[in-house]
Parts: structure tokens; C-alpha cells; sequence
């Protein structure tokens, strides 16, 4: 497998900034959200703490939730799994064992993004069930 | 004939231990590496753990109560410190990548005017904002949210 590391390492990059964007969301709504007020019920819309049922449910019921969380899942796997690979190169294996392991962390990745993708619209299917 | 710039940059392991003065800049070399590691680590997990939640509310119900207690909020502290220093370093090394800030890359010779007028201070800068970060999680970790 031969990897084209220019384009590979722009896309990096990119996937960094769109972490750095998502992520900083992501963690300053589920984590600074009581220190500084900042949009306050967006992650606890029925109260209680981010992790309830209720808010799960609530969040999987906005699409925007679930885009949200599928774009992060996609750039923090390449961007994670690129970064872990080129880590790896630097360890000079022989060419033999990078190839098996560029086709392993792609396999993985590939695996976890269509688990994740799965999951987080199936979660939508389940909030939206009228069951609930 | 001009002077050969090519230096040893294949050390492996040894690279990242000795391959280099241990400045702050190299400090930061290592920690960008381990936090990385760490994170890929833990949103792996993270994706697993967070599958359950595709399953309904007593298979969420039942992986939140594993995932939950003092070793777990420690542990997802350091996760989000982690975060943050990785976020802000690598936030750095675009910049300077694409010359954002601080101007073009300069050839690394005495008196480093770039890297210690320039750079270094830019990586003090970045630092001091992840610190204020992680001190702000930590409150919200430890006192006001949790």
C-alpha cells in the first residue's frame, strides 16, 4: 500500500483544526458549561447531569447533534489514526511490518467510523420512537 | 561547494528521548506525542462506550455505572488537560507551519532571533492559555459540575 503523504498530511491538519473546533464545543458545553454559563441546558436540556437518559435522548432527537458527532468521529479517527501511524514511522520499522500496520489502523478505522456512525443514528431512531 | 544541511533524522525511539537539546520547544515534542497517544486511546473507548447508547436507556444505564467513580472523573480530567495542551501545541504547530503570526521560517542560526523572540514566546502564550483552560475544567470537574 503506498500512501500519498503530502495530500495525507494537509487532510491532518485540516481534521486538527475541525477537533480544535468541535471539540473545544464539545467539551466547554459538557465540561465548562457550570464555571462559565456558557449555553446553559445545551447539553442538560432536561436537567440533571450531560450523561442522563433524558439528555441523551434529547440530544440524539436534533439532527444537528448527531451531524455534529458523526464529523467529529470522522476527523478525530483520521486525524488520531494518521497521527498514530506517522508515530509509528518514526520508530523505523521495516517496510513490511508499515504496510501491515497502514492496512490494520485503516482497517480499525474504517470499522470504529461505521460503528460510531451506526450508533449515533441509531440513538436518533431510538429518541425519536414514540415509546418513549 | 555548499555546506551539507543533512542531519540524522531517523534516531527512532532515541529520537524523541535524546534526539535534540532539551529545550522547552523539545519538551513539548514529547508531550504533543504522549497526549496524542493518550487521546487516541481514550476516544477509542470513548466511541465503544458511547455505542451503547444505540442499545437503550438500561444498556446506556448500565455502561454509565461502570464508567463512573473517582478513578473515572481523575481519569476524564486528565483527558480534557490533555486535550487542551494538545489542542493549543498543535494549534501552534499549524501557525508556524503555514507562517500565521510568525512570519517565515527562518534558518535556525545564532541569535535565533525567530525561535526566542518569536516562537518561544508564542509557545508560552499558547501554554498559559491551556492552563487557564485546565484550571477552569478542573473547578467545573471537581466543585461545580460534577
Amino acid at each position: 500500500m503506498r500512501m500519498k503523504d503530502t495530500p495525507l498530511w494537509t487532510w491532518h491538519v485540516i481534521a486538527g483544526i475541525v477537533i480544535l473546533v468541535l471539540l473545544s464545543m464539545h467539551m466547554t458545553v459538557m465540561h465548562l458549561n457550570d464555571v462559565l454559563s456558557i449555553a446553559p441546558g445545551t447539553a442538560t436540556p432536561e436537567g440533571g447531569a450531560p450523561i442522563d437518559w433524558a439528555n441523551v435522548v434529547s440530544r440524539a432527537q436534533e439532527i444537528g447533534f448527531v451531524v455534529f458527532y458523526v464529523v467529529l468521529l470522522a476527523a478525530g479517527l483520521f486525524h488520531g489514526l494518521y497521527g498514530l501511524r506517522n508515530i509509528i514511522h518514526e520508530l523505523n520499522p521495516s517496510p513490511g511490518v508499515m504496510k501491515t500496520l497502514t492496512a490494520l489502523i485503516l482497517i480499525v478505522g474504517l470499522g470504529l467510523f461505521v460503528l460510531g456512525t451506526w450508533a449515533a443514528i441509531t440513538a436518533r431512531t431510538v429518541a425519536l420512537a414514540p415509546t418513549l | 561547494m555548499p555546506e551539507s544541511r543533512t542531519y540524522p533524522n531517523r534516531l527512532g525511539l532515541k529520537g524523541w528521548l535524546v534526539g535534540g537539546k532539551w529545550g522547552f520547544e523539545r519538551f513539548m515534542f514529547f508531550v504533543h506525542r504522549i497526549t496524542g497517544l493518550g487521546l487516541l486511546f481514550y476516544f477509542l473507548m470513548h466511541i465503544l462506550v458511547t455505542t451503547s447508547r444505540a442499545f437503550g436507556m438500561e444498556a446506556w444505564e448500565n455502561m454509565m455505572r461502570q464508567v463512573s467513580g473517582p478513578v473515572f472523573l481523575i481519569g476524564e480530567f486528565l483527558v480534557f488537560a490533555a486535550f487542551a495542551i494538545h489542542a493549543a501545541n498543535g494549534l501552534r504547530l499549524v501557525l508556524i507551519e503555514l507562517g500565521i503570526l510568525t512570519g517565515k521560517a527562518e534558518e535556525p542560526v545564532y541569535p535565533y532571533k525567530s525561535s526566542l523572540n518569536v516562537q518561544r514566546p508564542f509557545l508560552i502564550v499558547m501554554m498559559i492559555l491551556a492552563a487557564i483552560f485546565i484550571v477552569l475544567g478542573g473547578f467545573d470537574f471537581f466543585f461545580a459540575g460534577h
